[in-house]
């Protein structure tokens, strides 16, 4: 109830005061990276970091959509992939070609989205099942179209969205494009989110999909609504890390149990019903610090895996713990 | 409601005249599928005693693993840390053993008791740390996958001969592990409808609360219930390494067992929510997808395009019981 309640207005010092101790592990880890790496503190530093959580941060937020009506999307890894296999394979080393090849995969992404929306409202599929059966399809897919191994070349004016950086800002000195992109993702998230009737029936129909029902909330749209806007932001992590990396078949493994991760260190509660745009940034780019410590401090890709593991579990049982044994 | 009828009624009262239709339908679907595939590509040797037998042998790890995945799922939580638990127990058992016949039985008994360990930590973490099942598990396996893929890069170490009797023994024209996973089936199937530990699971899954009202111990059910299932993936490990005559780090992952398994107990019947459902539906939900996957490699479906067909069938075929649920779904 309290969530409904203050996610009325779109206030982030309240959000930001109310929840998360995300943001003292961010800042722990940050001074960590600071202390590892001299030059962090500097806007070049800060800029590339930004630039590597971009996509997760995006997908994250993607994530919160589904995950504050009470579902899950697993089928965003897996997205990732098909964007970015499918604009190399599209796009085929002509410029030219770019801007279609964006068009259709987003138009791809709004597809997977609808069809998952309207599999869970009106089949009742659960949703967990439903994204299981789609990461496995679409993965398939974009394996079936490359033949299985990275086909295809992204050119410069694709790649300019993870790649490019400005120069000569006044203040900040350097802007990756990626970043930009983020900011207006993420504002455009939080307004709707926040400031947006849709956004508060989205956490109402988490809270109690069966009052929402009765109480005239067309629970069924909204449903559709929250899976094509994780659809959507996993399609634009994936011209982001397309640019970024360029094309492999495995580019989005793992995005999907990241961005939950996040989720969860960002105060969003599993099951649905509460959640705030900038608690899934902090927790998203908590991650994101975390993968840059353990990385400099020499521990193998496995390891680091691990870690996320227990810490996904200590932040859960943490965050129950302060909700009081409610359940 | 049902649930405290549950409890009161002796848990026979569960099996209904309609019980076994579904899953018998299901069986009998995928095996004609199965027989009109095979003649309608020519390949009518695949309609035999061996051919069966076969195509029951490739269900094997999938199924005594999706066994344990119906215990999780019917006392109302999941487990997705049991591809992990496979690869591990393949590895270690191999590792272990190095082609010593005298460390099969040190071997196999130190990977049934990780298993149960990891099995119980789950449990645990799901009722004392009340974590949501899908995050606990999934943990638990991130941890056990980081650690094994740390310590092991490739195929480790190698089982002795005498081991692999275990996968490839028969009794007559059946082997062995074919015997043990219908055994397993027939054990808890027993278990789960003629026990007070059965009614249990199935009042634990139905109705927790309710459940704990009645004086049943549920957090001890559902603890239980993740060790038997963990046991499951830990024993199909052990089975791995048998058949392929050495443990790999990713076996296990390459299997999908963690969703497939979750699939079939789906597609079997059992209720994800928990409380219904029970072994002939999953043990149903296994034959399909062998039935399904033999027929793939008989059309001579592209490898990637199996893989979409798959996702395709896990939704349809869990639509097909779901689109009548009243109410909304997650």
């Amino acid at each position: 109830m309290t969530a409904i309640g203050s996610a009325a207005r779109f206030a982030p010092v309240r959000l930001l005061g109310r929840i998360h101790p995300s943001y003292a592990a961010l800042l722990v880890l940050l001074i960590a990276i600071a202390f590892l790496t001299p030059n962090f503190l500097s806007p070049l530093g800060v800029m590339a970091f930004l630039r590597r959580g971009a996509s997760l941060a995006i997908v994250s937020v993607g994530q919160l959509f589904v995950l504050s009506m009470g579902g899950f999307d697993l089928s965003v890894g897996s997205l990732i992939t098909l964007a970015v296999m499918g604009s190399a394979l599209m796009i085929n080393n002509d410029p030219a070609l770019t801007w279609h090849a964006i068009a259709l995969v987003y138009l791809m992404g709004i597809g997977s989205g609808l069809f998952l929306g309207l599999v869970v409202s009106y089949l009742k599929v659960p949703s967990i099942i439903a994204s299981l059966g789609a990461l496995l399809s679409i993965k398939g897919v974009a394996l079936a179209w490359s033949g299985g191994s990275p086909q295809g070349y992204l050119p410069d004016n694709f790649r300019q969205f993870g790649r490019v950086t400005y120069h000569d800002v006044p203040i900040i000195q350097v802007l990756p494009m990626s970043v930009v992109v983020l900011a207006v993702f993420v504002a455009i998230c939080a307004w709707l989110f926040h400031g947006t009737t849709f956004g508060r029936l989205a956490l109402i129909v988490g809270d109690n999909p069966r009052a929402a029902d009765l109480a005239g909330v067309r629970v069924r749209l909204v449903r559709i609504v929250g899976f094509l806007v994780s659809a959507v932001s996993a399609v634009t992590a994936g011209i982001l890390l397309g640019g970024f990396a360029g094309p492999a078949q495995d580019v989005g493994d793992g995005f999907e149990l990241q961005a939950i991760a996040a989720n969860v260190l960002g105060g969003t509660q599993l099951l649905g019903g509460r959640g705030s745009v900038a608690g899934v940034v902090a927790g998203s780019l908590t991650l994101t610090a975390l993968f840059t410590v353990l990385n400099l401090i020499g521990l193998p890709k496995p390891l680091r895996d691990a870690v996320q593991g227990g810490i996904l579990i200590a932040a859960v049982a943490y965050s129950v713990r302060r909700q009081g044994w409610e359940k | 409601m049902s649930e405290a009828a549950a409890i009161a009624a002796p848990a026979r009262a569960r099996v209904r005249s309609g019980a076994w239709l579904a899953p018998a339908m299901i069986v009998l679907c995928s095996l004609a599928a199965y027989c009109v595939a095979a003649a309608a590509t020519h390949q009518t040797g695949q309609i035999s005693v061996d051919g069966f037998v076969g195509l029951i042998q490739r269900t094997v790890a999938l199924g005594i693993v999706a066994l344990g995945q119906t215990l999780a799922i019917l006392v109302g939580s999941i487990d997705l840390s049991v591809a992990t638990l496979v690869s591990v127990g393949a590895v270690m058992a191999s590792w272990m053993m190095q082609g010593q016949p005298d460390m099969m039985v040190p071997a196999s008994l130190f990977v049934l008791a990780l298993s149960a360990l990891v099995g119980v930590a789950n449990g645990l973490i799901v009722t004392q740390l009340r974590v949501n099942p899908l995050i606990a598990t999934l943990g638990v396996g991130l941890v056990l996958q980081g650690i094994l893929s740390a310590s092991f890069q490739d195929f480790a170490g190698s089982v002795p001969k005498e081991f692999q009797i275990f996968a490839y023994g028969t009794v007559g024209p059946v082997t062995l592990s074919i015997l043990l996973m219908f055994a397993l089936a027939l054990v808890e199937w027993l278990a789960l409808s003629r026990t007070r530990f059965g009614a249990h699971v199935y009042a634990t899954g139905g109705n927790p609360e309710g459940a704990r009202l009645a004086g049943i111990k549920t957090a001890r059910v559902v603890v239980l219930a993740h060790m038997l299932c963990s046991l499951a993936a830990g024993l199909t490990g052990l089975y791995l390494a048998s058949r392929l005559r050495s443990g790999a780090p990713w076996v296990g992952r390459d299997g999908v067992y963690d969703l497939e398994s979750i699939a079939v107990v789906v597609i079997g019947g059992t209720v994800l929510a928990g409380g219904k459902g029970g072994v002939w539906g999953t043990m149903s939900g296994v034959i399909l997808f062998g039935c399904l996957d033999a027929i793939f490699t008989m059309a001579g479906v592209d490898a990637f395009i199996k893989q979409v067909l798959r996702g395709a069938i896990v939704v349809a075929a869990v639509a097909a019981y779901a689109y009548r649920t009243k109410g909304h779904v997650a």
